[in-house]
């Protein structure tokens, strides 16, 4: 557990948005109201070439946020050292405003399946949880933020709520929450929960970054609502309400539009942006 | 079996039922909500090998790529979280796989492209003056010793692969015609570049990157007696390939 | 070839080389064909289709599906099967060959 280091991220109480190489130019012509960009910290492991050069530009106009979505964090085996010793590697040079990761695992010894799959919350998950985040917090010499997972089944095996699960984690190890609102939602909707009470209910005080995604909507065996966290598409107005009432109730946390498939073209992402910014500018700090 | 284990084999055999002790949120089996996940797994990565190989893919077209994918991945899955670098398996796979096996310019051609995609990611180097070759006196040349960027790649291909990639990466370009093909991959600034080499090429350029001087790799294995060693410097220059001369001795 | 004249071909040949190398404008080098990967095989944290049949498609999974009918531009290139010059035109083989029993 890291108690010396005092706050998960660095990052900007604005928005930002994830960053795809084909914003390169946009994004530095005409941010608007962008402070930070994220990264997925799995496409900047390479030697060199224009990946790295433009996170070398990017890293000296905006803040950076580095998300994880290899390292699985919630897997049965031991972490990948060689992955965890790529990611040292990345945070070591370009000392980002933040470090976030999923609460997913995505590795099994078959190889990478490159989703990020479910676990069920048990007191033996929630150890070997937090023994993975305490060895990826030691390795970075910082603290972590984990985000909330979209669901789509439940498990049976499950012996407390996700709320507890990510609570004791905070408290085991010290790593902060990413909050994404749209994973929310689309937990809530396909398990028939409240989306409102999760939230309700949530450690807020332990948010350092909330995140907002387009999710796409079809149908169970039994014609019931699954809705899939596809970030394809505009957040949905009952998720822009959610954000609304989680920073009235929370505060102002940096705040990220996620677009990560069906790219629009940059001023419809920038006005997502707009949007959120809009409703950080809102709330009082 | 663990329950990752089960969870796991089912993601890539649809014909192994979904994992015991999943639910919907009545309690009853998961059914297509597990299918979520098995979409997930094979379609992103099946849509990664896709574009990382887009030559490939026209070439078997799209429905037959994404059965071939289908193989491929269940047997080649990614080792590590990179889907940069992800497919350098695919052309040893190509080779094997039944229903291309007439094909048999397929994996070269899978090659030139995975060499496209480690060129692209390659560690940055500095840039070549050719002041110095220049300054060298002529008798000095053939002890001239060459540092090559790790960007480059070499293909010695038995088959034309650089004209197929180029039948299908560039509008207008010609028919491939029934040739063995050598091919520079380098990265002059941030886009690698493929380029036609003389025959013999490829050894030539391998040859130099080992550490052999301009005359000894005249030499190596492979580089024919009527060598075109205008052309290769030419190309080997022109692709950024070097990035400093040693020190003849 | 003696030294002498091999020490006067290579000479000749970087001679050459370096003097289209300085002729050869940027923009022109610059303009040749480039691949663009900047996307090539990028991760990122999105799902997929949802409940689509893709991953669950066991025709897909033996390879029932390969089709000769969307073959692609293999049907255009006119080479040999094999290297050697084996003359019989490469194409997608047919569907009912491999089929597992």
């Amino acid at each position: 557990m890291l108690d010396a280091t005092p706050s998960p991220n660095r990052l900007p109480c604005a928005t930002g948005v994830g960053y795809k190489a084909a914003y390169f130019d946009a994004i530095t012509a005409d941010p608007g109201p962008v402070a930070w960009v994220e990264i997925h910290a799995e496409n900047y492991m390479g030697e060199g070439g224009r990946p790295l050069a433009q996170l070398r530009h990017l890293a000296e106009r905006f803040a950076i946020s580095v998300h994880g979505v290899g390292l699985s964090i919630g897997g049965e085996g031991p972490l990948d050292r060689d992955h965890l010793a790529r990611l040292k590697h990345l945070i070591g040079w370009l000392d980002p405003a933040s470090f976030s990761e999923h609460l997913a695992w995505s590795t099994h010894e078959t190889g990478f399946l490159n989703d990020l799959l479910p676990l069920p919350y048990t007191q033996a998950t929630l150890a070997r949880v937090a023994d993975h985040i305490d060895e990826v917090q030691d390795a970075l010499g910082r603290r972590m933020l984990l985000e909330n997972p979209s669901t789509y089944l439940a498990f049976q095996a499950s012996e407390m709520s996700e709320i507890d699960f990510l609570s004791a984690l905070t408290r085991r190890t010290g790593c902060g929450l990413l909050l994404d609102v749209n994973n929310v939602f689309v937990s809530a909707t396909n398990q028939q929960t409240d989306a409102t009470s999760y939230i309700d209910a949530f450690p807020l005080h332990t948010v350092g970054e909330i995140h907002l995604g387009g999710h796409s909507e079809d149908a169970d065996d039994h014609g019931a609502p699954l809705l899939i966290d596809s970030h394809d598409a505009p957040v949905v107005d009952p998720v822009w309400a959610l954000y609304a009432h989680t920073i009235a109730r929370g505060g102002r946390k940096p705040t990220l539009i996620e677009w990560d498939s069906d790219l629009p073209d940059w001023p419809v992402l920038r006005a997502e942006a707009e949007r959120a910014h809009g409703v950080l500018e809102g709330v009082r700090p | 079996m663990s329950f990752e284990t089960a969870f796991a084999a089912a993601l890539l055999d649809p014909e192994r039922p979904a994992p015991e002790g999943l639910f919907d949120p009545e309690g009853r089996p998961a059914g297509k909500r597990y299918d979520v996940y098995r979409n997930n797994v094979v379609v992103s990565l099946t849509d990664a090998l896709g574009v990382a190989f887009p030559v490939i893919r026209a070439l078997v077209g799209e429905a037959n790529f994404r059965v071939l994918a289908r193989a491929f991945l269940a047997g080649h899955p990614p080792r590590d979280p990179r889907l940069m670098l992800w497919g350098d398996a695919l052309p040893g796979f190509l080779e094997t796989y039944p229903r291309v096996r007439t094909l048999g310019y397929l994996p070269d051609v899978a090659r030139l492209e995975q060499a496209m995609r480690e060129s692209y990611h390659a560690a940055d180097a500095p840039a070549f003056d050719p002041a110095g070759l220049a300054a060298l006196p002529p008798e000095k040349l053939t002890e001239a010793t060459f540092a090559v960027a790790p960007s480059v790649r070499l293909l010695s291909s038995r088959w034309p692969a650089l004209s197929i990639w180029r039948y299908n990466a560039e509008p207008g370009a010609p028919k491939p015609q029934m040739a063995a093909e050598d091919v520079l991959v380098s990265r002059p600034g941030f886009d690698p570049v493929a380029r036609l080499l003389p025959t013999g090429g490829a050894a030539f350029a391998g040859a130099l990157a080992g550490g052999a001087p301009l005359g000894a790799a005249l030499g190596a294995d492979g580089v024919p007696a009527d060598f075109d060693l205008d052309a290769a410097l030419t190309a080997l220059l022109q692709g950024g390939a070097f990035t400093q001369t040693g020190d003849p001795s | 070839m003696s030294n002498t004249a091999k020490t006067l071909a290579v000479a000749g040949a970087v001679a050459a080389a370096l003097a289209a190398h300085a002729t050869t404008p940027a923009h022109a080098q610059a303009k040749e064909k480039c691949f663009g990967v900047s996307l090539a095989g990028e991760n990122d944290c999105a799902a997929g289709p949802g409940t689509t049949c893709q991953g669950t498609s066991t025709v897909d999974y033996q390879g029932n599906a390969w089709t000769l009918v969307d073959a692609g531009t293999c049907a255009e290139i006119e080479l040999p099967e094999m290297a050697d010059g084996t003359p019989r035109m490469g194409s997608l083989e047919e569907l009912d060959r491999d089929l597992p029993a």
